[in-house]
């Protein structure tokens, strides 16, 4: 697993407050980890703060799955 | 008439998070001040508070047990502390469980003095520091003062009226009364209400310090600085926690079996009109607004065996309540016993009213009323009225009275008895 993962996963489990096993790559914040739009919201601004990346309104609206997130983050980070 | 009734109980105070345990340790005497261990505090003017103590101290909070780990996440100390309190009075009554029906007549008033305030500060600071884009997106919901009745609806799905009072610190009193209304008003069968306050934070302390409403003469011995009567008193000390109560219409809790604590009987309110942070000189606000609460009881000074009074141990304050009392009580004030529990919990500010009530609806039950801490010597106008001193005293308990009064000149007072058919 890459340390892009391993650190979007551990943001994840932080602020859903979920199980760090349902964090699979395929699992949908809102259908299987039980967010909501603002909490999507959130995690973005996690993810941007945690990467230094800036994730724009249009890219943040696509991030539906853990790996969205993983794959965004990986091809933006300087 | 529809009549309303207690039937659950739920607090969250500095010296507990289950009524059992506070109200035993209020009869013990012990106090929940100390030193502010929240922040850093050296700065401040006043450095003591009352706090809730964390999950691994002998009477701590553990917010884990009732509010949702996303939540707690999300929202100021005062919704947590609201939503656990909620919780207590919810099960205490048995109704974790409504059916639809039900839950359709039943709400929520559950109001706040300040608020978010802790959140305010802090994502004041994020702004500042990192710009609009950082600001966290439950900003807004995690600090409405109406959140707590919110979270709490949603959560138990109480679909009744949603409400909350924000009057400072008759904010519990009002609540409870308001939220009466409702039920004698057939709005509702059933109510949570009562009032919460989390704003032991820099800007909380500073503002009420630079408001020269805080003690600071005993930064160094904090389980003796809130003082009231005494005459060495300086100020109140921050409390926070929350008390909830669950009202039901009289019927309706009969009807399921309900254990019943006592009945909501009388409820006063008025305005100062004199000053924003300074009571009226000649108490008259105070005055009224226990003697609309008397009157609506249906009962005469005579009545009344204890007073829990709003006493926060400011200067100004504790003899002009005290006053008014007198007044008020005539030769009946001989054979009321009139105690402060803000010398043992502190200032709960919004929260007071409805924690001070449970602990009226507690003094029925007991037949016994707590003390007033640290009363050693009584000032000039204290004299005559047997304030409780230092210890619980044990005493017929018919019927009790609860003052609130707050910032603006906003004054409630509740009266509760025990349940004759």
């Amino acid at each position: 697993m890459s340390d892009t993962a391993d650190r979007v996963k551990k943001i994840v489990v932080e602020h859903l407050g979920v199980e760090a096993d349902k964090v699979t790559e395929e699992a949908s914040f809102i259908d299987d980890l039980g967010a909501d739009s603002l909490d999507i919201v959130e995690l973005v601004m996690a993810f941007e703060e945690e990467f230094g990346v800036e994730i724009p309104d249009d890219a943040a609206e696509k991030i539906s799955t853990v790996q969205d997130a993983i794959k965004f983050i990986d091809e933006n980070k300087g | 008439m529809r009549r309303v009734v207690v039937t659950g109980l739920g607090l969250v105070t500095p010296l507990g998070a289950e009524v059992e345990t506070v109200w035993k340790n209020l009869l013990a005497g012990k106090s929940g001040a100390g030193p502010i261990t929240r922040f850093d505090a050296s700065d401040q003017k006043c450095r003591i508070a009352c706090e809730v103590k964390p999950a691994d101290h002998e009477y701590g909070f553990d917010p884990n047990k009732r509010v949702d780990h996303k939540v707690q996440r999300q929202v100021d100390p005062f919704i947590i502390f609201g939503i656990d309190a909620a919780g207590q009075a919810i099960e205490d009554a048995g109704l974790e469980d409504m059916p639809e029906a039900m839950r359709f007549r039943a709400g929520c008033s559950i109001g706040s003095g300040i608020g978010g305030l802790p959140g305010i500060e802090s994502e004041s600071l994020v702004l500042a520091a990192k710009g609009p884009s950082r600001v966290s997106p439950h900003f807004v919901h995690g600090r409405l003062i109406n959140l707590i009745s919110g979270q709490v609806s949603i959560k138990y799905g109480l679909m009744g009226p949603n409400h909350a009072v924000v009057t400072a610190c008759s904010t519990g009193a009002h609540s409870i009364g308001d939220a009466a209304r409702m039920i004698r008003d057939d709005d509702a069968d059933i109510m949570l209400a009562g009032g919460a306050e989390g704003t032991i934070c820099p800007i909380g302390i500073a503002g009420f310090a630079q408001a020269r409403a805080l003690s600071t003469s005993f930064n160094d011995d904090p389980t003796k600085a809130s003082r009231p009567y005494d005459v060495a008193r300086d100020g109140f000390v921050m409390g926070e926690g929350a008390g909830v109560v669950v009202l039901e219409e009289y019927e309706h809790a009969k009807a399921r079996g309900a254990k019943i604590y006592a009945e909501v009987v009388g409820y006063g309110l008025s305005g100062d009109a004199y000053h924003v942070t300074a009571p009226h000189p000649e108490g008259s606000g105070a005055f009224r607004s226990m003697q609309m609460a008397l009157k609506k009881a249906g009962m005469t000074p005579d009545d009344i065996d204890y007073v829990n009074a709003h006493g926060t141990s400011t200067p100004l304050g504790d003899e002009l309540e005290l006053g008014a009392v007198r007044r008020l009580f005539g030769d009946a004030i001989n054979d009321v016993s009139m105690s402060s529990t803000k010398s043992a919990i502190g200032h709960l500010l919004g929260g007071a009213g409805a924690v001070e009530t449970i602990f009226c609806i507690l003094a029925l039950r007991d037949q016994i009323v707590p003390p007033t801490l640290n009363l050693d010597n009584p000032s000039e106008g204290c004299v005559g009225v047997d304030l409780v001193p230092h210890t619980a005293k044990k005493r017929r308990v018919r019927a009790a009275l609860n003052n609130s009064f707050g910032f603006g000149g906003t004054n409630a007072s509740l009266v509760v008895k025990l349940v004759e058919d």
